[in-house]
């Protein structure tokens, strides 16, 4: 059986929930993703301004549907990935997310999961239509398989609880 | 209990959000505040009466045994039963396992077990427990403000059902249950099913008397009525035959063995004496505030939901919403900061992927639970409190909307 403590956020998430870095769109963005979805309770999206010459990130914003931890996990990963190049930003891992925010609590791992979902989405979405680079995996990678299983298996227990109320 | 699951100090982060101004404590659901006048019982009782083993033979078990013979018949008689009928738990999560797991074993041909969809966990793991031993577990259906569906009650229930239960008052979206109809339902189809009902949020909202009820079990929980936590009962009416579900030294209580929780027990029962004096007066101020936060809320915040019914037929006491395009943890913990303490049926609170089953059986679609917040108002409550909740709620859900990437008014997904 599991148990049922209070979320020990660090001061961190508080922070960035209290107050968001790098909160809303970029209009003229040239990379974006969303992950999540709302019946999941749970939805990040990611907005990224790359400058196409030097294929680094010189503007990242987030917009979030979700707890605490999920805000502050968007809002930490944008502050990371702004100036890195695409690769280097490629390689930032949940874990990476969960540390700078001083360590999430372990049911909210689910957050940086998502967070860095949504970034490697939109960097690939950047390379829909441009040539891709050696260092991006043509399988999908573990926070994005992530994604995309909690967004079918919410599509599956939607259903489920409409067959249940027929 | 897992400390471990505490990753870092906690006072790290209670210093970080800060004490609040102001306070206003609308989480009875999980925790109820207490009265004063029980705490100075309670305490007069660890100094003086509770101090022994209410069955044990000498002068400290015969006080302890009077404080406890006092204190049931004092709950006995405001809810209209023998003292003899109420057994002792210590919460209402087992007063329910109780009645579900202890009658499982009264007849070899009874496999059925009814209980509504919308059941308190406590009832519905039990009976899901029972499934594991050879019974049917069947969820009575309600509609989309939790009344269960009298139809589908009666077509179910029959010679080999053990029992139906159904709460009186349903704990997250206050619909009062027409209890009379359902027992008269079933007695016609069956004299011999049980009847229990979860009684733990009606004690002190609706009149209760057991023997114009005449249901065969009752849930109660005493931090619902403002007494101390630990402290439970189940009523069992004379003639029905539980059987323990716990084993240890005999004590005063039957179905329940170890030392009875004295102390708490006699506070337990002074906070029922206290909502019973007041019952009326406490169930027209909880009506109004109640009605001042549901009114207010629905008319100035758009893309709310009121979740239960409206009116005669909610608990006085019960506030829930669904806030729309709002995640109810973030809610939570934003409220929390602004000394409004209230809970959520979001996914992120049960811990579960799942929103509060209780609101999808309403027929609440996911996004519309994620975003749900239940308040209960309370004889504490001033007209202050729910002004001031009214004043900062509105920033509060404008804020949380504007981090999401769906919006009001555009595309939703």
């Amino acid at each position: 059986m599991s148990s049922r403590v209070p979320l020990t956020y660090g001061k961190k998430v508080l922070e960035l929930f209290r107050n968001p870095k790098n909160l809303g769109r970029i209009e003229d963005a040239n990379a974006e993703a969303i992950a999540g979805s709302l019946a999941c309770g749970d939805m990040i999206a990611i907005y990224l301004k790359i400058d196409e010459s030097t294929e680094k990130i010189v503007d990242a914003k987030f917009e979030s549907y979700g707890c605490a931890a999920n805000i502050a996990a968007a809002s930490i990963l944008t502050e990371m990935v702004k100036g890195k190049t695409l690769q280097d930003s490629w390689k930032i891992s949940w874990k990476d997310v969960s540390n700078e925010l001083g360590g999430l609590p372990s049911v909210k791992y689910h957050c940086g999961v998502l967070a860095v979902g949504s970034l490697r989405r939109a960097i690939r979405a950047y390379y829909t239509n441009r040539a891709k680079p050696d260092w991006l995996s043509d399988e999908l990678t573990q926070e994005e398989k992530h994604a995309l299983e909690e967004e079918k298996l919410m599509e599956v227990l939607a259903k489920k609880a409409k067959r249940a109320m027929l | 209990m897992t400390y471990s699951d505490l990753s870092r100090p906690i006072d790290e982060l209670i210093k970080s959000h800060g004490l609040p101004e102001r306070e206003v404590y609308l989480d009875h659901e999980n925790s109820g505040l207490i009265f004063p006048e029980v705490l100075e019982i309670m305490d007069n009782t660890y100094r003086l009466s509770g101090k022994g083993h209410p069955s044990i033979t000498h002068l400290m078990g015969w006080i302890s045994y009077q404080a406890l013979y006092e204190a049931t018949t004092n709950i006995a008689s405001a809810i209209n039963c023998s003292p003899e009928e109420i057994v002792y738990t210590h919460s209402g999560t087992e007063a329910n396992n109780l009645a579900i797991m202890g009658s499982s074993g009264l007849s070899s041909n009874r496999k059925k077990v009814l209980v509504s969809r919308i059941e308190h966990l406590s009832v519905i793991f039990p009976a899901e427990k029972l499934e594991k031993y050879g019974f049917k577990v069947i969820k009575i259906p309600v509609d989309e403000e939790g009344f269960v569906n009298l139809d589908f009650l009666s077509e179910h229930v029959d010679k080999e059902t053990l029992i139906v239960s159904v709460a009186a008052i349903n704990h997250e979206i206050g619909t009062i249950q027409d209890i009379k109809a359902i027992r008269d339902i079933v007695r016609d189809k069956d004299e011999g099913v049980l009847i229990h009902t979860d009684a733990c949020d009606a004690l002190g909202r609706i009149p209760l008397d057991m023997k114009k009820l005449d249901v065969d079990l009752a849930s109660f929980s005493s931090h619902k009525v403002y007494g101390p936590k630990g402290v439970g009962a189940l009523y069992v009416k004379e003639g029905v035959k539980l059987e323990p579900i716990i084993h240890g030294q005999l004590s005063t209580q039957k179905l329940w063995p170890g030392v009875e929780n004295v102390p708490g027990i006699v506070g337990f029962s002074k906070a029922v004496e206290i909502m019973h004096r007041n019952f009326r007066e406490n169930v027209l101020k909880m009506t109004d505030l109640r009605e001042r936060l549901i009114s207010s809320i629905l008319n100035n915040i758009e893309h709310t939901l009121l979740n239960g019914p409206f009116g005669d037929k909610r608990a006085p006491d019960n506030v829930n919403i669904s806030f729309l395009y709002c995640e109810g943890e973030a809610l939570t913990v934003e409220l929390s900061m602004k000394g409004i303490y209230v809970s959520s049926g979001s996914a992120c609170t049960s811990r579960v992927l799942e929103p509060s089953h209780v609101l999808l059986a309403i027929g609440r679609k996911h996004e519309e639970a994620h975003g749900s917040l239940l308040m209960k108002v309370s004889p504490f409550h001033t007209t202050s409190d729910i002004e001031y909740v009214l004043e900062i709620l509105p920033d509060t859900v404008r804020r949380i909307r504007s981090l999401s990437p769906i919006k009001p008014l555009r595309k939703v997904i």
